[in-house]
C-alpha cells in the first residue's frame, strides 16, 4: 500500500516492520516524530515492543546494547548532539559484535544551534565499527531498515541508517509500505549464537589482554570485509521479494562519461536533475551516489571510475583541518591505482544550506577547467 | 512540474494545508512532495509551506523559488512580507481576504483570486473567531481557482489527514468552492 | 565457545584460565567467557575468611545489603556465607554493627 508520509513516520514504519522487539528513544529535533510514532504505535499494540524511556541518548543505546545482547532485536533513533553523546556506546555495541539498528536524521553539530541538514554527525562516528547507509529518499529510508537487520544479523555488527533532517524527514512523499507477511519472509527472527542467559551464564566483554585483543578487533574489520558482498546478495533478495533494489553505490548515466560527480544522500536526487540538463547538452558527464559508507565500497568505485578524467566530490559535511570526508575516502580508494582520475573536493550545504541544480552545474564546470588537486572549493561562500 | 507555496501564520494549519494539497494530487495519480520551511514554528510567525506536484517522480529536494501558485492564508501578510516573491509570470494567488481581487496592487501581473475563508471558518466553528483555522476552506477554493486538483480530491484527503471536525472542515471547503471570486 | 557443565566437571578452583589459540578463527567472534561464570568459582581467592557468629547476629541484613558479589543470602534471618564465590574481601566484617562477623585466616 502506497501512502503519503514523512521521512520520521518511514523510519517508524521500517522498525515496526521489522518487528523490533525492544525501542530505546530520547526524542531530539529533527528526530522527535520518529519516537512520537513509535511510542504509539506500541501504546495501541500496533507493535509488539518494549518500550524504554531513557533519559539521555547514552542510556539509549545502553539500552539497545542490553536488549541486543540476550537476543532481542532493539532499535533507536537520534540525531546529532545525541549521537555524539551515544558515541561511547557506539563503541560498545561493535565491539561486542551486537546487531542493534539506529535510524539518524543528519543534522548539524552545535554551536551555534542548527538544526537543519549536515552529514558531520554520523560521518564523525565512521570509525566506531557501525555500518552506515546514507538514504537518497523515504523510500529507500523504510527500505534500508529493513535490510540493515538482517545484514547486521548476518555479519553481526550494528547499522546506522542515515536521512538527512527536513529535506527527508519532515518531506512528505509516497512511500510503498509492504505487507508484514512479505516482510516476514525476508527478515526471519533474530536468534544469536552467543547470548546472555542464565540458565547458561557466560561473562561478555571481560578483561581481554593483548594477546586476544588484537585478533577479535581482526575479526570485526573481517566482518565489515563480508559486509560488502552480504550488503549486495541482500539487496538483491530484497529486490525479488519487493521490486526495488539499491546497491553498495548507484551510478547514474556514467555510460560514456569522462566527468564524474560523486555525491551522497539527499542532494544525490537534485544532482540527478542537474546531470539530465549537462547530458542535454551534450558533456559527457555521470553521478555515482555512494550509498553505502561503512563499509567503504573501494572496488566498486573503482570499477566505476575506469573511463573518468575528473571527479569532483561533494561533501556535506567536514573533517576540520583536512577535507570532505567522502571526498578523503574516494582518494584513498584510488591512490594506489594507475592512471587514476583527477579527484577534486567540493563542500556544501553545511548546516542546510540550500543545495540547488545550479550549484552542480557550477561543480561540472569547474572541475572541466580547473588544474589545482589540491585545494577544497566552498559552493556559494558569501565573500 | 506544478509547485505551489503556502504562507500563513503558525496556527493556521499552512503545513497541513500543503499536505492535504499532497495527498490530493497523489490520489490523482501524481507525484508530490509536500515540506514545511525547515526550521522552528511557533504560532503567530509567519509560516511558509510548499507542494510539488507532478507527473514523473519528483527529484528536486531544494526550496521552491519560482513558484506557480501562491496561497495566502493569512491577509496581513500581504502588506509584511514580499508574497509575489520569484512567482512565475501570469502566476496564481489565492488570498484569504473579504477584499475583491481586482483591490491588489499586483493584479496586472498575476491572476488573483478571493475567498473569505476566515469568515467561514469561523462560522464553522473552526479554530476561534481570533484565530480561526483557515486550511481546508482555503482548500476549497483552490480547487475551483487553479483547476490542479478535483474538489472531490480536496474532500477525500481532508477525510483523510484531519482528525477532528470532519464534517465542519468538509462544509468549508464546499463552501469556499462556491464562494471564491476571481 | 565450549559448553561446560559445572556440576559434573570437578571444581579446579583456579577460576578463568587464560586460553591460548593458536589460530584467530578457532576463537569466538566476541570477547564471551569460555567457560560458564558459574563454573569460574572465585572463592579460591580468599586469603581471609569472614565467619558468622549467629549468637551475636541481630538480623539486621547489612552484611548482606553490601555485599559487593552478592554471596550472603539469609537463612533462618541469619547470614549464610557462599564460600565457592565470596573472595575475602571483608565488607561484611567491616559493616556489621555488632561485630558478628569476624576474620579467619584462610587455610591453604
Amino acid at each position: 500500500m502506497k501512502i503519503v508520509i514523512t521521512g520520521n513516520h518511514t523510519v517508524s514504519y521500517g522498525a515496526k516492520l521489522s518487528r523490533a522487539e525492544v525501542i530505546a528513544a530520547y526524542p531530539i529535533t529533527p528526530q522527535t516524530e520518529v519516537v512520537e510514532k513509535l511510542s504509539s504505535m506500541v501504546a495501541d499494540g500496533q507493535l509488539k515492543a518494549k518500550f524504554i524511556k531513557v533519559e539521555s541518548e547514552h542510556s539509549a543505546m545502553a539500552a539497545c546494547i542490553g536488549a541486543s545482547a540476550v537476543g532481542a532485536r532493539s532499535f533507536t533513533a537520534t540525531s546529532s548532539q545525541g549521537l555524539a553523546l551515544m558515541h561511547e556506546m557506539l563503541h560498545w555495541a561493535a565491539n561486542a559484535r551486537l546487531p542493534v539498528v539506529m535510524a539518524n536524521v543528519n543534522r548539524a553539530m552545535g554551536p551555534p544551534w542548527n538544526v537543519w541538514s549536515d552529514q558531520t554527525d554520523s560521518l564523525a562516528q565512521r570509525d566506531t565499527g557501525w555500518l552506515q547507509f546514507y538514504c537518497e529518499n523515504n523510500q529507500e529510508v523504510l527500505d534500508t531498515i529493513i535490510q540493515a537487520y538482517k545484514v547486521c544479523e548476518r555479519v553481526k555488527l550494528p547499522g546506522m541508517v542515515m536521512l538527512e533532517a527536513f529535506i527527508l524527514s519532515h518531506t512528505s512523499e509516497p512511500v510503498e509500505i509492504p505487507p508484514q507477511e512479505l516482510v516476514d519472509r525476508y527478515l526471519p527472527a533474530y536468534n544469536p549464537e552467543y547470548k546472555l542467559d542464565i540458565k547458561t551464564p557466560h561473562t561478555f566483554g571481560g578483561l581481554t589482554g593483548p594477546g586476544l585483543y588484537y585478533e577479535l578487533r581482526y575479526k570485526i574489520q573481517s566482518a565489515m570485509d563480508e559486509a560488502l558482498d552480504v550488503i549486495e546478495d541482500q539487496d538483491r533478495e530484497f529486490k525479488k521479494l519487493f521490486g526495488r533494489g539499491y546497491g553498495l553505490i548507484e551510478e547514474y548515466r556514467t555510460k560514456g562519461a569522462d566527468r564524474l560527480l560523486i555525491v551522497s544522500g539527499s542532494i544525490s536526487s537534485t544532482a540527478k536533475e542537474a546531470i539530465d540538463i549537462l547530458r542535454e547538452r551534450g558533456e559527457k558527464i555521470g553521478l555515482i551516489r555512494i550509498r553505502v559508507f561503512r563499509p567503504f565500497p573501494k572496488k566498486h568505485i573503482k570499477n566505476a571510475v575506469k573511463n573518468v578524467k575528473r571527479i569532483g566530490v561533494i561533501d556535506r559535511n567536514i573533517s576540520f583541518g583536512s577535507e570532505g570526508i567522502f571526498y578523503q575516502e574516494v582518494k584513498s580508494a584510488l591512490c594506489n591505482e594507475k592512471d587514476s582520475p583527477a579527484v577534486y573536493g567540493y563542500i556544501a550545504g553545511l548546516g542546510g544550506r540550500d543545495v540547488i541544480i545550479d550549484d552542480f552545474i557550477k561543480i561540472a564546470d569547474d572541475i572541466k577547467e580547473t588544474k589545482s588537486k589540491q585545494d577544497i572549493r566552498w559552493i556559494g561562500l558569501k565573500g | 512540474m506544478i509547485e505551489v507555496r503556502f504562507h500563513g501564520r503558525g496556527g493556521q494549519g499552512s503545513v497541513i494545508a500543503s499536505g492535504i494539497l499532497a495527498e490530493a494530487a497523489f490520489r490523482e495519480g501524481k507525484s508530490i512532495q509536500s515540506f514545511p520551511y525547515f526550521g522552528v514554528e511557533r504560532r503567530g510567525a509567519p509560516v511558509t509551506a510548499f507542494t510539488r506536484i507532478d507527473d514523473k517522480y519528483i527529484r528536486i529536494r531544494h526550496y521552491i523559488y519560482k513558484p506557480d501558485c501562491i496561497v495566502v492564508l493569512e491577509p496581513s501578510l500581504v502588506e509584511a512580507t514580499n508574497i509575489v516573491d520569484g512567482l512565475k509570470k501570469e502566476g496564481l494567488i489565492l488570498i484569504n481576504s473579504d477584499w475583491d481581487p481586482d483591490a491588489f496592487s499586483f493584479k496586472k501581473n498575476f491572476k488573483i483570486a478571493t475567498v473569505n475563508a476566515s469568515d467561514i471558518a469561523t462560522r464553522l466553528g473552526l479554530g476561534s473567531k481570533t484565530a480561526p483555522i483557515v486550511n481546508t476552506a482555503i482548500l476549497g477554493a483552490f480547487a475551483k481557482f487553479t483547476n490542479i486538483v478535483t474538489l472531490d480530491s480536496v474532500l477525500a484527503a481532508i477525510k483523510e489527514r484531519v482528525p477532528m471536525k470532519r464534517e465542519e472542515n468538509i462544509a468549508a471547503a464546499k463552501e469556499a468552492y462556491e464562494k471564491v471570486k476571481f | 565457545m565450549k559448553k561446560s557443565n559445572s556440576k559434573k566437571k570437578k571444581l579446579t578452583g583456579q577460576g578463568a584460565k587464560t586460553i591460548e589459540f593458536k589460530n584467530h578463527n578457532d576463537m569466538p567472534l566476541c570477547a564471551v567467557s569460555l567457560t560458564d561464570t558459574l563454573y569460574n568459582k572465585t572463592g579460591s581467592w580468599r586469603s581471609i575468611r569472614p565467619v558468622v557468629q549467629k549468637d551475636k547476629c541481630i538480623s539486621c541484613l547489612l552484611c548482606w545489603k553490601f555485599c559487593p558479589e552478592p554471596c550472603i543470602s539469609m537463612v533462618d534471618g541469619k547470614p549464610v556465607i557462599d564460600y565457592d564465590y565470596c573472595k575475602g574481601c571483608a565488607i561484611c566484617i567491616e559493616v556489621c554493627p555488632k561485630g558478628a562477623i569476624v576474620s579467619e585466616d584462610e587455610k591453604k
